[in-house]
């Protein structure tokens, strides 16, 4: 619990987990163990931490996500299919003391998007992206995604995803760590409380990177679609520690401002 | 550069690229492809040095996507491209018309269908005045015919876009880009910084005087009856654009034919129509400016007042398709095509001009 969140009731009581100031106080459309909510409340908390609120413009992508900017309190932007990351090049380059970040999933990101996150990436736009990995296009009915697991069985894939006819599910983390212009990457997971807390210093850290000038931030969130997946919540978060973590590993992927090099990325820097 | 009356002698796509910096471009986004390319290495360096951002996109798609990013934000921002590039970068298009975001979009239309070729074309008429992309939208679209007009009508479409909120379509052609000419240049446009704001994103005050709701610009509206909603704000925008449709008109008043012809082919046509006239043939041109919205009105009184008319288009037949409903109540117009892949001169357009004039 963060202590922005820490605050006074009128009737004394000191209250312990409060709605974040960024989030937008109505229901959210999502599916029940959905962990859109999760990973939308974590972008709020860290837009109220780091006081950029006001200063924010959200880019949101086409998928069950389309309806960020209702939630989030900041002026946003839809963007089509797969291009969330030119449409934050042109608000980042249009308005460059902004807060920009997207919000997109696996098959806007890393199938119909994948020219335009790679070139983003490597052009070192100045803009933070959160990537929702659940292997599986969700609002469209929960057909085959570019990151769909071998063997898992989709609306598309409906004998599963075989190796020889569907591909291997990318990693996305692994290849936008590799591009010049990329200041912080990483993987993390919303499946548990442990995983959760370790996703949000990630965030933080793709979000700073942007901030502070050093390039682009990207953080993978392997997230659940209990709908899709046709399983329960605890289910779905089972399968994600048990499937998805082994073929997609957490962790740190890039980060210039651990292995000191951030000072090559800024202008005028070596 | 611009700013004083000297004349300046330069591309058509020079032009374009002068006009919009005068005009107060800040962004530019683009991608390579031939006729256009002068464009582009135009901004990369004055742009960029008057401090404004240029970026090479990964792709027509991108450019025009990132173009929906800065317009979004209600900066000055252009795009350029040409024909195969037009049609990648219809999704934006829709979109931005779709969320009423204004933005300068260059076609120098090439060759087509497919890759085409190179040379100069008016094949993408359809896609310009038609939408181009998915459902039901309308572009302002500008047609100039010489270096002169290409850089007005660019530094013009600025203003016209933010007035409008809609994407704006400057149509040139292979002729219109690579021609070289003199031009005089306008003072440098002074831009409103607080320009668009009352729609523009530029983050969402929690307190204190400028306080507000966040926006959102979207172009998805799924609530019953919301997008029908949608749809009727924008027919009427396209209903209230019908006062700038513009065209030139040249010896019309006693002429028995009138030649209706757009861009660089208008040009070429008001020298046959001029060389004609010294024959003392009865003939006159009809050069629309605005072909969305299109000179309905002018073309439709020269009708009634009994004119016939030829149409004359460097492409299969487009364009005709919009005089004949201007002029349906009172007359037809015939057709002349020039096939893209021909570069034609006035003394091409005097036969069929003598012809269509001989039939009664």
């Amino acid at each position: 619990m963060s202590k922005a969140n820490t605050t006074v009731a009128p009737s004394g009581e000191e209250l312990v987990f409060t709605r974040p100031a960024s989030l937008v106080d109505r229901p959210t459309h999502y599916c029940p163990g959905c962990h859109h909510g999760i990973a939308h409340r974590l972008v709020a908390e860290l837009l109220d931490e780091m006081g950029v609120i006001e200063n924010t413009i959200a880019v949101a992508s086409i998928g069950c996500s389309v309806f960020l900017y209702n939630y989030i309190d900041a002026d946003g932007v839809e963007s089509p299919h797969g291009r969330a990351p030119a449409v934050a090049t042109g608000v980042k380059r249009a308005r460059p003391d902004k807060f920009v970040f997207t919000y997109q999933g696996d098959g806007d990101l890393a199938s119909i998007g994948m020219a335009e996150i790679i070139h983003a990436a490597n052009r070192g736009e100045r803009i933070s992206v959160v990537f929702i990995n659940n292997t599986v296009y969700g609002m469209t009915g929960g057909q085959m995604a570019p990151t769909t697991l071998i063997g898992q069985k989709t609306t598309t894939c409906p004998a599963g995803r075989c190796l020889e006819r569907e591909g291997a599910p990318i990693r996305m983390a692994e290849i936008i760590a590799h591009l010049g212009g990329t200041a912080f990457c990483a993987r993390g997971s919303l499946d548990s409380v442990k995983n959760i807390r370790q996703a949000k210093k990630y965030m933080r850290q793709a979000f700073e990177v942007q901030a502070k000038g050093f390039g682009f931030g990207f953080v993978e969130l392997l997230s659940g679609c209990p709908t899709n997946w046709r399983m329960t919540p605890v289910a779905a978060n089972k399968r994600i520690a048990d499937e998805m973590i082994p073929y997609f590993p957490l962790g740190v992927y890039r980060d210039v401002v651990a292995d000191g090099t951030c000072g090559s990325m800024v202008a005028g820097g070596e | 550069m611009a700013g004083n009356k000297e004349r300046l002698f330069v591309k058509g796509n020079e032009a374009i690229a002068m006009g919009a910096l005068a005009a107060g471009c800040r962004c530019f986004f683009g991608y390579p492809i031939t006729p256009q390319n002068d464009i582009p290495e135009f901004m990369s360096k004055y742009l960029v040095e008057a401090g404004g951002q240029f970026v090479q996109a990964e792709s027509e798609v991108a450019a025009a996507n990132m173009l929906l990013g800065a317009g979004a934000c209600g900066v000055r921002a252009m795009t350029s491209s040409s024909s195969p590039g037009l049609s990648l970068k219809q999704e934006a298009i829709s979109y931005m018309a779709g969320s009423e975001i204004p933005a300068v979009i260059v076609n120098m239309n090439r060759g087509g269908p497919g890759l085409g070729d190179i040379g100069p074309s008016q094949g993408d008429y359809f896609q310009s005045t038609r939408g181009g992309g998915h459902g039901d939208y309308r572009l302002l679209v500008l047609a100039p015919s010489s270096a002169q007009e290409a850089y007005d009508m660019t530094f013009d479409a600025f203003d016209l876009a933010f007035a409008s909120r809609n994407p704006v379509l400057i149509l040139g052609d292979a002729i219109i880009g690579q021609m070289k000419e003199p031009i005089t240049p306008r003072e440098p446009k002074a831009v409103d910084p607080a320009e668009g704001g009352d729609w523009r994103l530029i983050g969402a005050p929690k307190s204190g005087p400028d306080k507000r709701e966040h926006r959102i610009i979207k172009s998805l509206f799924l609530n019953d009856g919301e997008l029908a909603g949608q749809n009727m704000k924008l027919q009427a925008k396209y209903e209230a654009w019908k006062k700038l449709a513009a065209c030139e008109t040249f010896e019309v008043n006693d002429a028995e034919l009138v030649v209706v012809a757009y861009g660089s082919i208008g040009r070429i046509a008001k020298n046959a129509v001029r060389n004609l006239r010294a024959k003392g043939k009865k003939v006159g041109l009809l050069r629309p400016k605005t072909l969305y919205p299109f000179p309905e009105k002018a073309l439709e009184k020269l009708a009634k007042a009994g004119k016939r008319f030829l149409t004359i288009e460097h492409n299969l037949g487009q364009m005709v398709e919009d005089v004949r409903l201007s002029v349906r109540h009172y007359a037809d117009s015939e057709l002349f095509c020039v096939y893209p892949g021909n570069m034609p001169s006035p003394d091409d357009f005097e036969a069929p001009i003598l012809r269509a004039l001989g039939r009664k």
